[in-house]
């Protein structure tokens, strides 16, 4: 795997591409960027038709071992992988341990097990087993085992973080070696998880440690959405980048908010998984960014120069309230709930070119949102997700142009649909 | 093999041509071409012309009660091959509202489907799942489910709401009884039903793009049907549907009632069964001549995993699919067993809808594939040998066919096999 950095800031964001994916040689993604958010193996709601009426899907796609954990069996009969069993597109695979969607119930991590919870129940796992499952899934690349509890108490103890640490790097150290030993596993990367709740102290030895181990990248756990005030994330992630060697992608687990993205990625972060626009859509929303999504980005920032300043709280992302974020409706949405969108016959958004948008209504959303019906959640998410594409698309071009700024007042300014 | 036999050349002409005299009476917008008629059985293969394209008969078409087929998009419903689907009345006429799909540009703009939509009267749903319904002469009267609000649908109301959905065939308000219902109830529910037909034809104010079907009623009585049939087929309405079927009668009764009804249906025009999708029901009804079916079984059952196969039923989330790589069936041509196993979708069926999806698909694929295998059989003129076929995959045995299927069959010449 390499990453091709085309533009770095010292101390702030990177821009490239990631080539060679894994065993996919032929993929490669853009960063900053975002994962394709699966739940086993597909995005949610979507066929495989349907999907592919999005252009420019991101190439890996992540699938999470709690979707899949109870089907071991299963697949290690199969033989020839997730990808072909699941059916999967041209795409590399990418393996994480929990379901960003989903909050594990803490207390069940021990010394030598992490436990994950699939449709059936909890499943324990050690590293030979959670080694076993990587076998039989075949990815192009994994995290390793972590553990990653210390975020969910309310205040983690110096010392149960530091544990969490030492077992992380015990678990990555273990399941190396099993990788090398593995022929399946052959031309896969792992990706090492960097652990250290909100110390910083604990947070840089972790960097420091996973960084001398054969890994092909990094995965920052325990920053997710709701865990810690923004301010303090960036400025652990920071740190952390610090450490880490340039050449490898940092992803980052449990952060999609778009404000919390631009963030992040000036923190030096490379990638992130895309359950964000799964979550809007649960919720019945649409995200409404305020991009041109001309397909040409230098356009794009021409555009961005030109818009006039406006009142701009740059740190209104940091002041959101901390729990129940997931549940809540972002500035970057409309809910389509609303009786406002049931005589609304225009697009969700005006050029967006998803197969919702140039075939479908907000009433009929509205409609089928009111009435229950399935099709909302399948058109709701081929908009979220393109949305979502665009977004990082008009991000990246920002990055390029160097007009990170009027990007963040154009785009994270956006307040709710009037 | 049967010849082709153009029954509607003038009405065609009537509506290509410039304008002659015909066109001072009402000409439907509908016209009905026979392909082939088999020569043992009473099964035909028509191309009925409506105003969203051409549907080729026998014809199985799905039900999109609110304006949406069940996880399914219109362009996924169009590559399947559908040219023709169900909206309901009475769903649609509550939520949004006839109003709001009027400025949506009909049902049509609002779901955007191209092709060709029939919706029902409303008159069965509010019979079937309103507690609080009265059937006076001047219509149904129900309680509104969602305000609670006392509602009268009239046929002309029924109409009125039909008009603003602007499907391309519109059912008139019946009177509808519980088929297992007997004695004068079905009597005066029939004489009604006759009654509200002129009411409804009366009112439709797009005769020139809206296709009214009149409903034959008359419960399991023969005497009751032919009188509804005799007095029905006089009106000059563009096609006719059987009803009151399929509520849980005797399957014997089922079919008799159907075939009689067909008997006296006048061959120009287009037969709907209503409520009919269960693969033997499909073939031995076309064998009695009936040209169009609908049914929510085949995508409701696909929501709990039951994927229709030719040999029956086949259950997903059944643990035996486990392990198991095969397609769904292996001789499909559908999106879905092209692409996935019976083990990946029972996997997926613990974890996302899109698992319904796929066996929503699978199913609609199923049913339109089996109405153009029987049509094709129809004109090749081996109509017969297809339903031998069929049920020979369908039951394991020949000790297993269905009596009344049996009989059905028989009564149009066609002896199964013993197997």
């Amino acid at each position: 795997m390499k990453l091709e950095l085309t533009r770095v800031v010292q101390g702030g964001y990177r821009l490239g591409v990631l080539k060679e994916i894994g065993r996919a040689t032929h993929l490669s993604l853009e960063v900053p960027g975002c994962l394709l958010y699966t739940r086993c193996g597909t995005v949610p709601h979507l066929t495989h038709d349907t999907l592919h009426t999005l252009s420019n899907l991101p190439s890996i796609t992540q699938l999470t071992l709690s979707t899949v954990v109870e089907h071991q069996e299963v697949l290690e009969e199969y033989k020839d992988g997730f990808k072909k069993f699941a059916g999967l597109h041209d795409t590399a695979l990418y393996c994480s341990l929990h379901d960003p969607v989903t909050q594990s119930p803490a207390g069940y991590v021990t010394n030598k097990t992490v436990s994950v919870w699939g449709s059936g129940g909890r499943i324990e796992l050690t590293v030979g087993r959670f080694m076993a499952l990587q076998k039989a899934l075949r990815p192009d690349l994994y995290q390793s085992m972590a553990d990653g509890e210390t975020w969910q108490g309310d205040a983690s103890s110096r010392k149960r973080i530091r544990k969490s640490v030492d077992r992380t790097l015990a678990h990555l150290d273990e399941c190396l070696l099993i990788h090398q030993q593995t022929a399946e596993l052959q031309g896969a990367e792992v990706l090492g998880v960097v652990e250290g709740g909100d110390s910083l102290e604990e947070r840089v030895r972790s960097a420091k440690e996973t960084a001398k181990r054969p890994v092909g990248g990094f995965c920052l756990d325990g920053f997710q959405t709701g865990s810690m005030e923004g301010s303090l994330r960036t400025q652990l992630i920071g740190a952390v980048a610090g450490e880490l060697p340039e050449d490898k992608p940092r992803l980052l687990q449990g952060v999609g908010r778009p404000d919390e993205v631009v963030a992040c990625v000036e923190a030096g972060v490379d990638l992130f998984e895309s359950f964000f626009p799964f979550q809007v859509t649960e919720r019945g929303c649409a995200l409404t960014f305020d991009l041109d999504l001309s397909p040409d980005p230098e356009r794009a920032v021409l555009e961005l120069g030109e818009e006039k300043d406006e009142a701009w709280e740059s740190e209104q992302s940091g002041d959101v309230q901390l729990e129940d974020q997931a549940e809540t409706i972002t500035p970057f949405e409309m809910d389509l709930k609303d009786t406002k969108y049931r005589d609304d016959f225009t697009p969700l958004v005006e050029g967006c070119g998803c197969y919702c948008c140039t075939n479908h209504q907000r009433a009929y959303l509205h409609h089928l949102l009111v009435t229950n019906e399935l099709l909302a959640g399948v058109l709701l998410m081929l908009h979220n997700m393109a949305q979502y594409n665009a977004f990082f698309r008009a991000l990246r071009g920002a990055l390029a142009g160097d007009q990170l700024e009027p990007f963040k007042k154009r785009v994270l300014r956006s307040k709710r649909v009037a | 093999m049967a010849a082709p036999v153009d029954s509607a050349s003038d009405a065609v002409a009537s509506q290509t041509n410039m304008p002659s005299l015909k066109t001072l009476s009402a000409v439907s917008p509908l016209t009905l071409r026979i392909i082939a008629e088999c020569p043992v059985t009473k099964a035909r293969a028509c191309d009925l012309a409506l105003p969203h394209s051409i549907v080729n008969t026998p014809v199985f078409m799905p039900v999109g009660t609110q304006g949406t087929l069940k996880g399914i998009t219109a362009d996924q419903l169009e590559d399947l091959g559908c040219k023709i689907c169900l909206g309901n009345t009475y769903h649609l006429g509550m939520r949004p509202g006839p109003a709001l799909i009027e400025k949506a540009n009909g049902l049509h703009g609002f779901m955007n489907w191209k092709k060709n939509l029939l919706t029902d009267s409303g008159g069965f749903q509010m019979v079937s799942l309103v507690e609080l319904s009265e059937v006076t002469e001047e219509g149904v009267k129900f309680k509104s489910p969602y305000d609670g609000n006392e509602i009268l649908l009239t046929p002309e109301k029924s109409i009125e709401i039909q008009n603003s959905l602007g499907s391309d065939i519109m059912m008139q308000l019946d009177d509808v009884v519980s088929s297992t219902v007997t004695g004068p109830r079905v009597e005066e529910a029939m004489h009604r039903s006759i009654r509200w037909l002129d009411r409804c034809i009366a009112s439709n104010q797009n005769p020139e793009k809206q296709n009214l079907f009149a409903i034959i009623q008359g419960g399991l009585s023969t005497d009751l049907r032919k009188t509804c049939l005799d007095e029905m087929t006089k009106r000059d309405v563009p096609g006719f549907a059987i009803g009151g079927l399929s509520g849980g009668e005797e399957k014997d009764d089922f079919w008799r009632m159907v075939t009689l009804s067909t008997d006296h249906l006048p061959r120009h025009k287009p037969r709907y069964l209503m409520g009919v999708g269960y693969a033997v029901d499909l073939v031995v009804c076309v064998a009695l001549g009936c040209d169009m079916f609908d049914c929510v079984f085949p995508t409701r059952t696909a929501r709990f995993g039951s994927a229709l196969v030719p040999w029956g039923s086949l259950q997903v989330k059944h643990k035996q699919y486990a392990k198991d790589f095969q397609p769904i069936d292996p001789d499909c041509k559908c999106p879905t067993c092209k692409r996935h196993s019976r083990a990946y979708l029972h996997a997926l069926f613990k974890n996302d809808t899109a698992a319904m999806h796929h066996v929503t698909i699978h199913n609609i694929s199923y049913q339109l594939t089996l109405m153009l295998s029987v049509r094709q059989s129809i004109i090749n003129g081996q109509f017969p040998d297809f339903v031998k076929t069929f049920m020979k995959k369908m039951f394991p045995s020949s000790d297993k066919y269905p009596s009344w299927a049996v009989d059905a069959l028989a009564s149009v010449n066609i002896t199964l096999d013993q197997h």
